[in-house]
């Protein structure tokens, strides 16, 4: 087995579990954190092929993990205030129960 | 002189311009209006007064006489023109109008002052003065018939003033009614006049309607037994002047007239608006004298003038000497005195008519405010029977009073009515057709000095009677009006003592001003005076007139009345004829039974008709429109409406159905996006394996 199966299976372990506590969870807070589980393992592929994948240029990986983090963060913080907005209109944080734009 | 004819359209403009403001004006503004209206009528008074001045200066072999006229409406090839004229008829009924009228402005200040209308009463005054001004210098038919009008307008809206009482709703209504059949005459008259030579214009340089050359070609048309056009239009027109001036039988609505304010009746139903028939009979005179070529005597139309007036003085005397309300014997005897203005237009001519108009506007303006004077002191009581011993009360009202009062009934010498009516009666002592009309005149006249001395003798001597009526202010004593009303009383009772002077035989220079035929007799001639002739006739009618008043004394004054409800003390000598002439000789009456009948029934057949017939008709129509509207309906809601609904019904269960899809809950579309994601990610796997 070589190193960059392992990361790979690492990866998918942790986008597992990401995507399981998003779709499970009720809690939009859980739910991000979910999402940010998945963001994460990505983030980990890009690391991995970028040491062993055998590129001309490294560094690449590197950056664009640099790049999704940033984005993250912004999404996050997005995410975050659209919950807090939910929270003092509904006072509540359980997704199931904000269900207005049925059709 | 010409430039003075031609701004002369700014003495009508001016108190209409002065209407058309105070219109606008709020209610309150009531020393605004009152000088508005006066200070326009001032100005239009001192024009007339210039322009009387000016004709007065120049009097021409054929009079003088200036015309403007202007193209009014334009069609094909015709051209109605309107315009006005400045001759001596028209100079002097404009000062007159305008001399009058201010004064009965001024008068008015105090009279209305506590009616909270006072705004509109202005507005309406200035729009009847601005209308009288225009029918009195309009030289057009046309524009005569539209001031004429604007006259009976105005005269409807001052009637109705006090709307609020039914009784004046009703005079006005029935004022505008009467005078409309009369001017249905004139209007009549009008069409026929145009048709026959083109023109309604009455001075025209030789082309008008009332010059040499119309006027011969319409009398030598006859259309009946020897009447000519011009005799009929004449007597069309006499309809509209009858109307207008409340001749028999189209008198009845004058003396209900009076249920307006008093200023009002003095104004319009005394001295200028009745007057407007004998002006306008006046004005067309050429017309009225005309005569085929070669005939003799009196042409027809005169003759009908003539007569009307003279039956028409007299049947108005007989029906004033039962009356009680001050201002209905007043109103009843300026029938009988119009009914001698027109006696004179028959028998004397222009001269002899206008004179009596002139010196009755001044003294029956006089006597109506008077009364008006003696309504307010007494707190609106008009009945003569609760009125008396008033010159104690009053002294400026009885003196003023008593002046108008003799200058009516004929006073020899000093009053300007005894030289009037000497004039008339002299002309129709001449008349070549018969004596009638004569012995007519003298019967008003000694009728006329007898129910102005009852009506003095009841309202100023003997007791006061009103203190035994009921009514919270009877007791309050009468008093005498603030000067505002006194002086233009003292005013208009120097003019009625005066005005008569200029027209006495010694010295007839209103005669030879308003008449250029008359011209010879301009200079003063004591021995005129002094004829035979005059001397006698004077003689005749004096003894008439003093035992006129000599009979009204013995039976009023003798013994004074202290009970307003004794009986008349004629009523005791002749009770039939007494309830006769209290109940108007029943023209009412009689055309309630008559004419107000027949319309009725009139009505009550149009109503049937509309009800039954054309009623029928429309229900028809309406049931036909109802069926065609129900099929409509029907085919409309199962067919149309059916169709319709049924295609919207499957629409929305469908979009029911999709829109089920959207739970509006965030897992569950994360679960979709995951599903998608694990299928494209086993797609690209499956494809990345082939």
């Amino acid at each position: 087995m070589s190193p960059l199966e392992r990361y790979l299976i690492v990866a998918a372990l942790l986008f597992g579990i990401g995507l399981a506590g998003a779709l499970t969870r009720r809690n939009a807070i859980l739910v991000l954190a979910g999402i940010e589980l998945m963001l994460t393992a990505v983030n980990l592929n890009l690391i991995a092929f970028g040491r062993y994948g055998g590129h001309a240029a490294p560094a690449a990986g590197q950056v664009f993990v640099l790049f999704v983090i940033a984005v993250a963060a912004a999404e996050t913080a997005v995410g975050l205030a659209l919950i807090i907005a939910l929270f003092r209109h509904r006072r509540t944080v359980q997704l199931d129960e904000a269900d207005e734009l049925r059709g | 002189m010409n430039g003075l004819a031609s701004q002369l359209w700014l003495v009508p403009a001016l108190p209409l311009l002065a209407a058309g403001v105070l219109a606008c004006l709020p209610r309150g503004a009531r020393r605004l209006a009152a000088g508005l209206a006066i200070g326009a009528l001032a100005v239009s008074l001192v024009l007339s007064l210039a322009a009387l001045a000016a004709t007065w200066a120049a009097p021409g072999p054929e009079g003088f006489r200036a015309v403007v006229n202007f193209p009014w409406l334009v069609w094909g090839e015709h051209t109605l023109r309107l315009g006005w004229v400045l001759d001596p008829l028209a100079a002097a009924m404009l000062a007159m109008v305008s001399l009058v009228g201010l004064l009965i402005f001024i008068y008015s200040v105090g009279y209305m002052a506590g009616d909270e209308n006072f705004t509109r009463f202005f507005c309406f005054l200035s729009l009847f003065a601005g209308a009288m001004l225009a029918v009195v210098m309009a030289n057009s038919l046309v524009l005569l018939f539209i001031a004429w009008e604007l006259v009976g307008l105005a005269s409807y809206l001052l009637i109705g003033f006090w709307y609020q009482k039914p009784a004046a709703a009703a005079a006005a209504k029935k004022a505008f009614l009467t005078t409309r059949v009369g001017d249905l005459g004139l209007f009549a008259g009008m069409l026929w006049l145009y048709a026959a030579t083109g023109t309604v214009v009455f001075y025209d340089g030789g082309r008008g309607c009332l010059e040499s050359a119309a006027v011969s070609t319409l009398a030598g048309r006859t259309v009946t037994a020897g009447l000519t056009w011009s005799a009929v239009i004449s007597l069309l027109v006499l309809l509209g002047a009858a109307g207008k001036s409340g001749q028999f039988p189209l008198h009845v609505w004058l003396p209900d007239a009076m249920e307006g304010p008093t200023p009002v009746s003095a104004l319009i139903h005394a001295a200028t608006m009745v007057a407007a028939g004998v002006f306008l009979v006046a004005r067309m005179f050429p017309l009225f004298a005309a005569a085929p070529p070669g005939a003799t005597g009196t042409p027809p139309a005169l003759q009908a003038v003539a007569w009307l007036g003279a039956g028409t003085a007299v049947f108005a005397a007989l029906i004033a000497v039962a009356q009680t309300d001050i201002k209905r014997i007043l109103a009843y005897s300026t029938v009988s005195q119009l009914g001698y203005m027109f006696l004179g237009l028959g028998v004397g001519g222009v001269a002899v008519g206008m004179f009596h108009l002139l010196t009755h506007a001044c003294f029956k303006a006089l006597l109506f405010l008077g009364a008006g004077s003696v309504i307010h002191g007494c707190h609106g009581e008009q009945d003569i029977r609760r009125l008396g011993g008033l010159w104690r009360a009053q002294p400026i009202t009885f003196a003023t009073y008593a002046v108008g009062m003799m200058a009516l009934a004929g006073v020899p010498l000093l009053f300007s009515g005894f030289w009037s009516k000497e004039e008339i009666l002299h002309a129709a002592l001449g008349w070549p057709v018969s004596r009638g009309p004569f012995w007519l005149g003298l019967t008003g006249a000694l009728l006329t000095a007898f129910y102005m001395t009852r009506q003095m003798v009841l309202v100023f001597l003997g007791p006061y009677r009103g203190g035994a009526a009921a009514g919270a202010h009877a007791a309050a004593r009468p008093h005498e009006s603030p000067p505002v009303m006194t002086v233009p009383l003292v005013l208009l009772a120097v003019g009625a003592v005066v005005l008569g002077f200029f027209g006495t035989p010694a010295w007839p220079a209103l005669q030879a001003y308003l008449d250029p035929a008359h011209a010879a007799h301009l200079a003063p001639d004591l021995r005129r005076l002094f004829s035979a002739e005059v001397l006698k006739l004077m003689a005749l009618s004096t003894a008439v007139v003093l035992s006129g008043l000599a009979l009204g004394w013995w039976l009023y004054g003798r013994r004074p009345v202290t009970d307003p409800a004794a009986p008349d003390a004629l009523e005791l000598v002749q009770p039939g004829l007494f309830r006769l002439l209290r109940e108007k000789f029943r023209v009412d009456e009689f055309y309630a039974a008559t004419v107000v009948r027949w319309h009725a029934g009139w009505a009550a057949l149009g109503d049937l008709l509309d009800r039954w017939c054309w009623g029928g008709l429309v229900w028809l129509v309406q049931g036909l429109a109802l069926g065609l509207a129900w099929v409509s309906r029907l085919v409309d809601e199962l067919a149309v409406n059916g169709g319709f609904d049924a295609a919207c019904a499957r629409l929305v269960r469908a979009g029911r159905r999709v829109a089920g899809l959207s739970t509006g809950r965030l897992p569950s579309y994360l679960r979709g996006v995951a599903a998608g994601a694990l299928a494209l990610g086993l797609l690209l796997l499956w494809g990345g394996c082939r």
